[in-house]
């Protein structure tokens, strides 16, 4: 019969232990999931390459455009966050750390007088700053573990608009980058305008470039391939994020399932040690009552009932309890 | 002399395999790429892309907007050519039950606003959807 300690205790064994066994389900598909990322980021990588290698081709030609998305950054009068977290949480410090760095850019823009437009992009950031009462200029969700690029290219044409004609002088973007399963990193990154296609054909690997033929013009193609790369670089960062989230999640999962587990020891430990002490004392009662009863009786059986006829407590048990308790 | 296709969409690269001449549409008309084509960059039309494969079958992609490169010849003289779209489905990807309503709801749309440019860009894709899954 487990004492009131006790049945407490085994209790909270219990509801831990399913505890465990959530966290480490979902420490399982974070896994399987990061994996899958990953292999999407891969997947993603040779179309961006191909673009900037267009990009540099066009640019060894001489394509000049007078794009606004290339317009040189002058004063800043309007700054754009858009800032990458996820819907869900039990990822650590992945919403927090990615949301805290969006407000300190949004603080620095304060700071230096200027107007911002805040676009947010998960649950999770959009719920932070509309309950501190950000304004919130556009909003995207649903999709922060599985980004398509149907969602990057749908952002694109918001973010594109806003630059354009939203009045914003520049966007940074604030997302975390995916260097590996152990390390992701916050990072605020210029967005718009774009480096000039100089810059951008220097990221990409310096072939010799012989002349090219374009149809119908050099300037043409570049003018109609910058939307699709500005889609292209959100696309890559919504998966890097994404990778990130997942990575993150499993991580918090697995500390969730080691503490879980670390207190289901301590928890069995305790419980144990209660349930053990219990017995003692019962044995010690018994014991204490059965010394003071053959204190002033010789014969234990002349304290029974009349009715009873067996003996409850015979002569060689309650000599081997005076010598101490046996393990029961 | 050899000519390598690649069709890159943003989320992976969908097709690549070696190919005999590939045929396409740019913004400014139809062009046909032999191994050994000038370096080439273009701005495609929404139509399908033709590749003739080197066992004589006949590949084709439905490309709705993008752009094709054809980078100079390497040193083992491989041409390639690359297919940069948003939006490429080859023709076992395409499913012609949609794209045939599809269709008709642009056409109705079309029937009571001739100038709706929404409507006419989805009747362009799906009647090159259709007619790449007919080919096909």
């Amino acid at each position: 019969m487990p004492g009131a300690q006790e049945r407490v205790l085994r209790r909270r064994i219990g509801s831990v232990q399913n505890t465990k066994k959530i966290t480490r389900a979902m420490e399982l598909i974070a896994a399987t999931r990061v994996v899958k990322a990953q292999q999407r980021a891969n997947e993603a990588r040779p179309y961006a390459e191909h673009i900037t290698q267009v990009i540099e081709d066009l640019s060894a030609a001489g394509a000049e455009v007078d794009h606004p998305l290339l317009r040189p950054l002058g004063e800043v009068q309007r700054v754009g966050v858009v800032v990458l977290a996820a819907d869900r949480g039990l990822a650590g410090a992945y919403n927090s750390s990615v949301i805290k760095a969006a407000e300190r850019e949004i603080q620095a823009a304060r700071s230096e007088d200027k107007s911002y437009d805040l676009v947010t992009i998960g649950r999770k950031a959009k719920g932070y700053f509309a309950f501190r009462n950000y304004p919130i200029s556009q909003s995207f969700e649903g999709f922060s573990e599985n980004p398509t690029f149907e969602d990057a290219a749908r952002i694109a044409a918001r973010v594109i608009q806003l630059f354009e004609e939203g009045g914003c002088d520049r966007i940074d973007l604030v997302y975390t980058r995916f260097i590996s399963m152990g390390s992701q990193e916050v990072v605020v990154r210029r967005f718009l305008p774009l480096e000039s296609t100089e810059r951008i054909a220097e990221g990409g690997d310096a072939t010799a470039t012989a002349g090219f033929e374009f149809e119908p013009s050099a300037n043409a193609v570049l003018e109609s391939l910058l939307p699709r790369y500005v889609e292209s670089r959100l696309y890559a960062a919504l998966l890097d994020a994404a990778a990130s989230e997942l990575a993150s999640r499993q991580r918090a999962m697995k500390a969730a399932t080691d503490n879980a587990q670390e207190l289901i020891v301590k928890l069995t430990r305790k419980m144990n040690q209660v349930r053990q002490d219990a017995i003692t004392t019962e044995i010690m009662e018994i014991i204490g009552g059965a010394e003071a009863l053959s204190d002033d009786r010789s014969d234990p059986a002349e304290l029974l009932p009349a009715h009873l006829d067996s003996n409850p407590f015979p002569q060689h048990l309650a000599s081997r309890h005076a010598t101490g308790p046996d393990r029961t | 002399m050899s000519l390598l296709v690649e069709l890159v969409s943003p989320e992976r690269v969908a097709y690549s395999g070696e190919a005999r001449m590939v045929i396409c549409r740019t913004t400014t008309g139809d062009i046909a790429f032999l191994p050994g084509h000038v370096p080439f960059i273009g701005v495609l039309a929404s139509h399908p892309v033709r590749v003739l494969q080197e066992d004589g079958g006949e590949l084709v992609i439905a490309v709705h907007q993008g752009f094709v490169e054809v980078s100079p010849p390497d040193d083992d003289g491989v041409t390639r050519v690359t297919i940069l779209s948003d939006v490429a489905e080859l023709a076992s990807d395409i499913d012609a039950g949609r794209a045939q309503q599809a269709k008709e709801r642009a056409e109705e749309a079309l029937r009571t606003d001739p100038g709706d440019r929404e409507a006419q860009l989805s009747l362009r894709k799906a009647e090159v959807r259709l007619s790449v899954s007919d080919a096909a």
